[in-house]
């Protein structure tokens, strides 16, 4: 070990089984660590214990409506791009249990929320941290905060990683969110043979990373990884004109275009793009009473703006046709959302255009309205 | 769907079977850890497959399993509804035929003749239809076999004067909700689930095998984009007809949907 102080953004040089120390000593501290694995053809995220668990010599051709695995040449383990799971199921899960209430002789209410462990992220791609800032947006407001989500957020720990090798589908760089991770993470990784050029982004990074074996990085490691990330910037599979939003989505004038009619076509209306989206965060609350009525469970579980009933209100539904649903859905993402948030709900992951059986590509279609409104 | 105003305590239920396979009864009989519950919560008054002892009726409820296939279950289908004052309609043959509506796509004599030595002895009609073709029916719970906690929870509406608390979206939701990856994008296995009711539970998927659509069309399944879909992925031709042409068959938006595949697969053939 080198007598080095490390600083917020040392970027040092950490060999790989060193690596698996690191996780190790998270587990130790009582960090759940998980990151992604190869399951079912595909890529997900679960717990893992050691690199060995991740999918390695594996990349990823994805297309509108198409997710194919394969191997490469080169035996690195992240040169995948993710799969339809985000992160968000882990800070925003897909079934939440809210409370339970029970009745003897009179009722009794359990709201412990039993299943918040503390998350260690491995792998999160910039787009991925732009999404997880976005909900904590919707989220963590001034006015209200979500405490189930707030519990999960704050005990992240977050291994971030640079994205060399982009996919069919993925346009970061147009958003401005990737493929180089900035900001928000506890250590940021980028990949190179036989070592990972770690980046420090907190202090619970940098006293994770002290006392490991790491050597200082070099400025031709630091430049070949400036110049794979370089490279990967303009292999994106996409780009997204970006310079009319929201305008484009928000005008009136917009909002009667053809172009609606043509997507609502093919639209599903399934709901999969929400599901796959790291940003939407619509739900749904249930209550399952039993058969006398002594027990409750009051669930929330994730919703879609394309269910028929998730704008249905006294009097009928506001939504009632596919062209209203996906209009609802495009126009709040690049259009509305910034009037919310502040930000674009998109972060260019590409999920909802690889996941989508209709293979719709959203990017696509923003430029389709863009010629037609032009006219 | 309530039993206001309610008429006594414990509503009596009448559970009958049509043509069927029992699946859907068995499903009830299957809800071991409620059973007790739900005895106690109603009269289980008729209910040939769980007990010999039978009460007169009229009931409260009656879950009917099975289609209509022969002349006497036209017969006795319109009895169950005078003597119910809630028809529930349980399962996929109950709701839209079941794979015994495959007959409507083909001659019944020809099977008829086929299988039995004297064909002459049987009465039957040439096509299987839902309950609903003949009676009204108040509740229709769809699934081959159903969701037995579907089946519950819509007692326990009844029970309770509210709206039973049933899934309007499509399989493709539960899929996600769970953590299951979609076959049909990972993997191209031609797969019914965004056009398909939830329900079930997405088990199909989550074992590596595309949906066929065994809890029927979901009402805002966009058939007319998806068929085309799924002739593209087909492995063979025909298997988009094929796999709507099962358990739902006889469902409307099913039947024109692999009437579409089947000329579209042609054409690609």
């Amino acid at each position: 070990m080198l007598d080095t102080t490390l600083n917020l953004g040392s970027r040092v040089v950490l060999p790989k089984p060193e690596f698996d120390l690191l996780l190790a000593d998270l587990r130790q501290s009582g960090y759940q660590t998980v990151g992604p694995r190869l399951q079912d053809e595909s890529i997900v995220y679960s717990g893992i214990d050691s690199l060995a668990d991740l999918p390695r010599g594996v990349t990823t051709e994805q297309a509108p409506g198409k997710f194919r695995l394969m191997r490469t040449d080169r035996e690195r383990y992240f040169d995948f791009i993710p799969g339809a799971q985000s992160w968000k199921q882990f800070l925003f899960p897909p079934r939440l249990k809210l409370f339970s209430a029970s009745k003897e002789k009179r009722w009794e209410l359990d709201r412990s929320d039993d299943a918040c462990p503390r998350y260690a992220l491995v792998g999160v791609r910039g787009c991925e941290l732009a999404a997880i800032e976005i909900q904590d947006k919707a989220f963590l407001r001034d006015d209200f905060e979500d405490p189930t989500y707030r519990a999960r957020r704050e005990g992240l720990f977050i291994i971030a990683i640079n994205c060399l090798q982009p996919a069919g589908t993925c346009f970061c760089a147009s958003l401005g969110t990737g493929p180089r991770v900035e900001r928000n993470f506890d250590l940021c990784l980028t990949e190179l043979d036989d070592a990972f050029l770690v980046e420090i982004g907190s202090d619970l990074g940098r006293s994770l990373m002290a006392g490991r074996n790491f050597e200082l990085a070099s400025a031709f490691v630091q430049n070949t990884a400036d110049q794979a990330l370089a490279r990967a910037a303009g292999q994106m599979g996409r780009t997204l004109d970006t310079s009319d939003l929201p305008d484009l989505l928000t005008h009136s004038a917009n909002l009667d275009a053809r172009h609606w009619d043509e997507v609502a076509r093919r639209c599903l209306s399934c709901g999969n793009c929400t599901q796959v989206c790291p940003t939407c965060f619509c739900w749904d609350v249930t209550d399952t009473v039993n058969l006398t009525a002594t027990t409750t469970v009051r669930e929330r579980v994730w919703d879609s703006c394309f269910n028929p009933y998730f704008s249905y209100q006294a009097g009928g539904n506001t939504r009632p046709t596919i062209r209203s649903r996906y209009r609802q859905w495009l126009s709040h993402k690049f259009g509305t959302w910034v009037q919310q948030y502040g930000s674009l709900g998109c972060t260019g992951c590409g999920r909802c255009i690889t996941w989508c059986p209709a293979g719709i590509d959203h990017v696509a279609e923003i430029a389709a309205l863009r010629e037609e409104v032009k006219e | 769907m309530t039993l206001t105003p309610k008429t006594t305590s414990r509503p009596k239920v009448a559970v009958y079977k049509f043509s069927s396979c029992d699946g859907c009864q068995l499903s009830l009989l299957n809800l071991e850890d409620e059973l007790l519950d739900l005895a106690d919560a109603v009269d289980i008054a008729y209910f040939l497959e769980a007990t010999r002892a039978v009460k007169p009726g009229p009931y409260d409820v009656a879950l009917v399993e099975g289609s209509v296939t022969t002349p006497h279950e036209i017969e006795r289908i319109r009895q169950v509804r005078e003597e119910a004052r809630f028809v529930i309609a349980l399962g996929t043959c109950a709701t839209s035929g079941g794979i015994q509506a495959l007959r409507n796509f083909a001659n019944a004599e020809e099977y008829a003749r086929t299988v039995y030595e004297h064909p002459n002895f049987l009465e039957y009609l040439n096509t299987a239809s839902p309950i609903s073709e003949t009676i009204k029916v108040d509740l229709e719970i769809w699934g081959c076999p159903v969701n037995k906690y579907q089946v519950l929870e819509c007692i326990a509406a009844l029970l309770q004067n509210r709206r039973p608390n049933l899934p309007q979206y499509s399989v493709c939701l539960e899929c996600k909700r769970n953590g299951t990856v979609c076959v049909l994008v990972s993997q191209g296995i031609p797969c019914l689930g965004p056009v398909v009711q939830a329900g079930c539970g997405a088990i199909c998927p989550a074992n590596g095998r595309g949906c066929y659509g065994c809890f029927g069309p979901w009402s805002q399944g966009n058939f007319d984009s998806f068929v085309p879909t799924l002739v593209e992925a087909e492995r063979y031709p025909g298997e988009t007809a094929l796999l709507l042409h099962n358990f739902n068959a006889n469902a409307n938006a099913f039947r024109k949907a692999a009437d579409a595949a089947r000329k579209a697969s042609k054409k690609e053939a």
